[in-house]
């Protein structure tokens, strides 16, 4: 089975042939829990354990899908123009929100880790947890964090936001749709966004908005507030 | 203007993965697909060199999706120009970052010895985030209406 994955063509057209097939199986089932990527990285890692090939050899092929993921991030530029154009009138209540978001979420993540023991690569690689999975790969790798890890806990926090976002926001008293799907955009990033879409495209649109204010948001100050944090990360 | 939104919402109206890179040839065919791919190559690089110059500990994809928006702002580049390309990617973005997930298999564990505290910390944080912002939010509209009734 080695000679298979020693093969970049063959890893890819795997790669791509396992999506495929867990895209399909979601909409097939509507089950939310299925998400593609989780599938997908799920029957992969299970595929590599059974065969005994570890992850450098899997890699060697996956480093050329991996490497579209840079030029992928460059082209949210456009859908970013775009929501930015719509936002004009009331800008402000919109950035300060996501601005309080960013940084809330940034801390918050980072604090608990740190007080529950977590080592200092765990307490990096979370910080950027409530980004869309590309941004936040980049910036994990940008401050030193598990690559990997982020993608991993990034899905699981999607999840989580989607499924109970709404129901916990009512219960703390945020009863406005359009602060709800701000919300719930920059906590729960393309997972809530697509939830919120379910509900309505207004929604829709407003967390999608959430969702790129804070992935630009915790780009550009991710690092400088793990500058700030890090002597008490690192202690 | 409503592609673009709803190519973003992965789980909904993803494009279809599995004839990636057949329709990155012929997405790029439709609409000059050198110019395409020089203006979205050309933002990135202009990220890597930002970064190489100055060591700002920004990813260079980051630089490069916020210089495209701003060139689009000010009107070099035209929608028109990037849209075929930008659709295809932002489309199959879920995609991409497959092998990044595999890639946590050699973690294990680590996770394992703090899946506790991941778990913990990722989910009440998101609790945390999904509370205040939707506060700070409701908060900003009341002031804003009461400033506008006055």
């Amino acid at each position: 089975m080695q000679w298979f994955f020693n093969n970049e063509i063959i890893v890819i057209a795997f790669t791509i042939v396992i999506y495929f097939i867990a895209e399909k199986l979601q909409k097939k089932t509507g089950v939310f829990l299925l998400n593609p990527i989780l599938v997908s990285v799920v029957i992969i890692i299970s595929f590599l354990s059974v065969f005994n090939i570890d992850y450098e050899t899997y890699h060697k092929g996956s480093k050329y899908i991996d490497f579209l993921l840079k030029p992928a991030v460059v082209a949210l530029g456009v859908p970013l123009y775009l929501q930015l154009e719509k936002i004009k009138k009331q800008v402000l209540p919109i950035i300060i929100s996501q601005l309080v978001g960013c940084i809330v979420g940034v801390v918050s993540v980072v604090v608990i880790a740190k007080l529950m023991g977590a080592s200092k690569d765990i307490v990096y690689s979370l910080a950027p947890k409530s980004v869309t999975t590309p941004i936040a790969i980049e910036v994990s790798r940008a401050v030193g964090g598990i690559a990997p890890l982020t993608a991993a806990v990034v899905i699981v926090v999607g999840i989580f936001g989607a499924v109970f976002g709404y129901v916990i926001m009512k219960l703390f008293g945020v009863k406005n749709p359009i602060a709800q799907s701000l919300a719930i955009g920059n906590a729960a990033h393309a997972l809530g966004t697509s939830r919120s879409m379910d509900i309505s495209p207004n929604y829709g649109a407003m967390a999608s908005i959430g969702l790129i204010l804070n992935g630009v948001l915790t780009a550009l100050l991710a690092p400088y507030i793990l500058k700030v944090l890090s002597p008490w990360i690192d202690a | 203007m409503f592609n673009v939104l709803s190519d973003f919402f992965i789980l909904k109206k993803a494009r279809q993965a599995e004839a990636s890179f057949l329709i990155l040839i012929l997405n790029f065919n439709k609409e000059k697909m050198i110019r395409q791919a020089a203006i979205i190559f050309g933002c990135l690089a202009i990220g890597e060199l930002i970064v190489y110059l100055t060591s700002v500990k920004l990813p260079s994809s980051i630089i490069g999706m916020i210089l495209l928006a701003f060139l689009l702002k000010i009107g070099w580049v035209k929608l028109t120009w990037v849209k075929g390309i930008s659709d295809f990617l932002v489309g199959t973005l879920p995609f991409f970052f497959v092998p990044a997930g595999v890639g946590i298999m050699a973690y294990f564990e680590l996770i394992a010895t703090s899946f506790w505290s991941i778990l913990t910390a990722a989910l009440g944080s998101t609790v945390i985030v999904l509370v205040t912002t939707g506060w700070v939010h409701q908060y900003l509209r009341k002031q804003n209406k009461t400033k506008l009734k006055k």
